[in-house]
């Protein structure tokens, strides 16, 4: 018979008990709240799935959810390709490679308050330098007032901000192609687009899915930076679903239905990065 | 197909090399005359400088100084796309989202040929190793052994290379595989007909699969020939020293008033019979092969034998010098004391690593 050693769990433990106050723990708190209604006094009434139909029926909730997609696939559709065109264009020996690294990776140095104010002053029609220029070139540009202008400067700053970090990805990808390749390529007489779609894309698959995966889940929980920069507005226009969600919260101090948002937020986040992780690596599993 | 000229080439990668420090150069300097359809390999250690060689002959690097020549047509400034060229890699080099098919058709696509042409051609090269059964299947799933043959098919599906250029293709195969690649090379050239090089630095290789050896040492080449010359005329004590197993003895010796070389005291006949004129660092320079036990000749003392299988190989010490021998299987060894004797057309002296005519 086979002995089992049961002393394991022990080494288990320390994670365990980090993973809990860490996230479980938070979460059933989300979940708790999210099936029962407060009044204050710190008595609680079981409401059952009460406030997520709620959600799922308000048109407030869907709104926010349509402009987070949006946002999400407008910052994706830009950053993703204007990355890896950038990579591409990077040296590859020299002193040029350094100051290009050092520039790619400021952006993301950044704290993400910082980056807020310094695009809603960037921004200004009145004195800031993108504001003010596009004004004097004969655009009318105010942020405040225009929903476009509003989403312009919310998605420019998006790319600004995280456009580096797809192409540190990317050049790390690019980097990892052995020479034998280019100079195969050139043997046989490709293309620089051939080159590109038969070598280069195909080797940066597995970078460009962390890139997508990572930027979509961290653009569409973007807070800090649109809070700064427009507060979500003017009206509503620029009111993303993590903006939506702390208004609810904090400003209404709706427990309950803000629970139940949370966990629809999260579950939508586990569900599209499970889809995108799915039809990406779907290739690989083919062979 | 073509004739491969190679004219007073030197390649350097440093941005301003010095023309007279030869440490600055990769290869320093080289002319070499190859005949259309020819079967060649360039031997010599890890950074003597044949790949660059064969780099530049590819042109996937511009030399430094010299020029190459496909028959008349001088090639030095062309891109490799240009040139007709077809090159295998050490590193099995395929398209993985592409189909075998789509991998061997690639370099005729890329040059515009008619696809009723593309299929005729890669049919043929598929059936020639033996990838028909996976023509279809992507190329990535294959093993090393079937990337490696698709390069290969790469450098074989084109009707107009004028040369399709090895470096070390069979490094990264298993032992058992490698043998049948290589007898697979070896059919192919004489069913293409096409001019090949094979860089390498295993000599087995080299001295299988080449009519003409070219052996590399130092960024230059030390001597060109055929198999039996290299083993039996090498030109230059590195020859005698990298190629054979075990190397050829290398005894250090003094010339006579005669002009005779002597070696520990006894004069040694040799085939170099301008001896007399010979300046520098002298070598007598012998392969076991050719060193035998004699009633007569330089005393020695036998310390130890090794058991090879069909011969066996003798470590005999006189004085300081270590020689070897090889004795055939049934012959006998001297326990001690003897005596050994050099075969004189097979003995030459070396100056300076070079032979003495």
């Amino acid at each position: 018979m086979r002995t089992v050693n049961q002393k394991a769990w022990w080494l288990v433990l320390p994670v365990v008990l980090l993973v809990a106050f860490n996230a479980v723990i938070p979460l059933m708190a989300v979940v708790n709240y999210s099936v029962q209604e407060t009044f204050g006094n710190n008595e609680f009434f079981f409401e059952g799935v009460r406030w997520f139909q709620q959600v799922m029926q308000s048109a407030r909730f869907r709104e926010a959810l349509g402009r987070q997609i949006a946002f999400t696939g407008i910052v994706l559709a830009i950053q993703i390709p204007l990355g890896v065109a950038i990579a591409l264009a990077m040296p590859h020996k020299g002193w040029g490679v350094s100051v290009c690294l050092v520039l790619m990776a400021m952006p993301l140095l950044i704290p993400y308050n910082v980056v807020g104010a310094m695009w809603n002053i960037f921004a200004l029609p009145d004195i800031g330098l993108m504001g003010w220029g596009l004004n004097r070139i004969g655009i009318d540009f105010n942020y405040t007032r225009q929903p476009v202008a509003a989403w312009v400067t919310l998605v420019a700053m998006d790319v600004w901000h995280w456009t580096s970090l797809v192409v540190l990805l990317a050049y790390a990808g690019l980097s990892a192609i052995p020479d034998a390749y280019y100079q195969a390529a050139r043997i046989d007489g490709a293309s620089r687009w051939a080159i590109f779609r038969h070598i280069q894309l195909p080797k940066l698959k597995h970078v460009l899915l962390i890139a997508v995966l990572l930027r979509f889940m961290d653009s569409f929980m973007i807070y800090t930076e649109a809070v700064v920069l427009t507060g979500g507005g003017p009206g509503n226009a620029t009111t993303l679903l993590s903006i939506d969600l702390v208004k609810i919260a904090l400003g209404q101090f709706d427990l309950g239905p803000a629970a139940a948002m949370s966990l629809i937020y999260f579950l939508i986040i586990l569900l599209l990065s499970w889809l995108f992780y799915t039809v990406m690596t779907k290739d690989d599993a083919e062979r | 197909m073509a004739r491969i000229h190679l004219e007073r080439l030197r390649h350097s990668y440093r941005a301003a090399p010095n023309p007279q420090v030869d440490a600055d150069w990769a290869l320093r300097g080289l002319d070499l005359e190859w005949s259309d359809g020819g079967a060649y390999a360039l031997l010599g250690p890890s950074g003597c400088g044949k790949t660059t060689l064969l780099n530049l002959i590819s042109g996937l690097l511009q030399p430094t100084q010299g020029r190459i020549l496909f028959d008349e047509r001088d090639v030095t400034r062309l891109e490799p796309g240009q040139r007709n060229i077809a090159q295998v890699f050490q590193f099995p080099v395929v398209y993985d989202t592409m189909s075998v098919f789509d991998n061997l058709a690639f370099p005729l696509r890329n040059r515009g040929i008619a696809e009723a042409e593309v299929q005729r051609r890669v049919r043929e090269i598929a059936a020639m190793l033996d990838l028909e059964a996976t023509l279809e299947h992507r190329a990535a799933g294959l093993t090393a052994d079937g990337k490696q043959k698709i390069s290969l098919g790469r450098g074989l599906v084109r009707s107009d290379v004028a040369a399709i250029l090895f470096d070390e293709p069979l490094t990264v195969i298993d032992p058992h595989l490698k043998w049948r690649l290589r007898s697979k090379l070896k059919e192919l050239h004489q069913r293409v007909a096409r001019t090949m090089i094979y860089v390498t630095h295993d000599q087995t290789e080299a001295l299988t699969f080449a009519d003409q050896v070219v052996v590399m040492f130092d960024g230059q080449v030390v001597q060109s020939g055929t198999p039996v010359e290299l083993f039996e005329r090498p030109a230059h004590t590195f020859v005698g020293h990298f190629i054979g197993s075990p190397g050829m003895n290398l005894l250090p010796c003094t010339l006579d008033a005669a002009g005779l070389p002597r070696f520990a005291g006894h004069a040694v006949a040799t085939a170099s019979s301008q001896a007399n004129a010979a300046r520098g660092r002298l070598e007598i320079g012998v392969r076991p092969e050719f060193v035998h036990f004699a009633a007569d000749g330089i005393p020695v003392q036998v310390e130890r034998c090794a058991d090879v299988g069909r011969f066996r190989i003798v470590d005999a010490r006189a004085g300081e010098q270590l020689i070897k021998l090889v004795v055939a299987e049934g012959e006998p060894i001297p326990a001690t004391s003897a005596h050994v004797a050099f075969d004189p057309a097979r003995t030459r002296l070396y100056a300076d690593g070079w032979v003495v005519q």
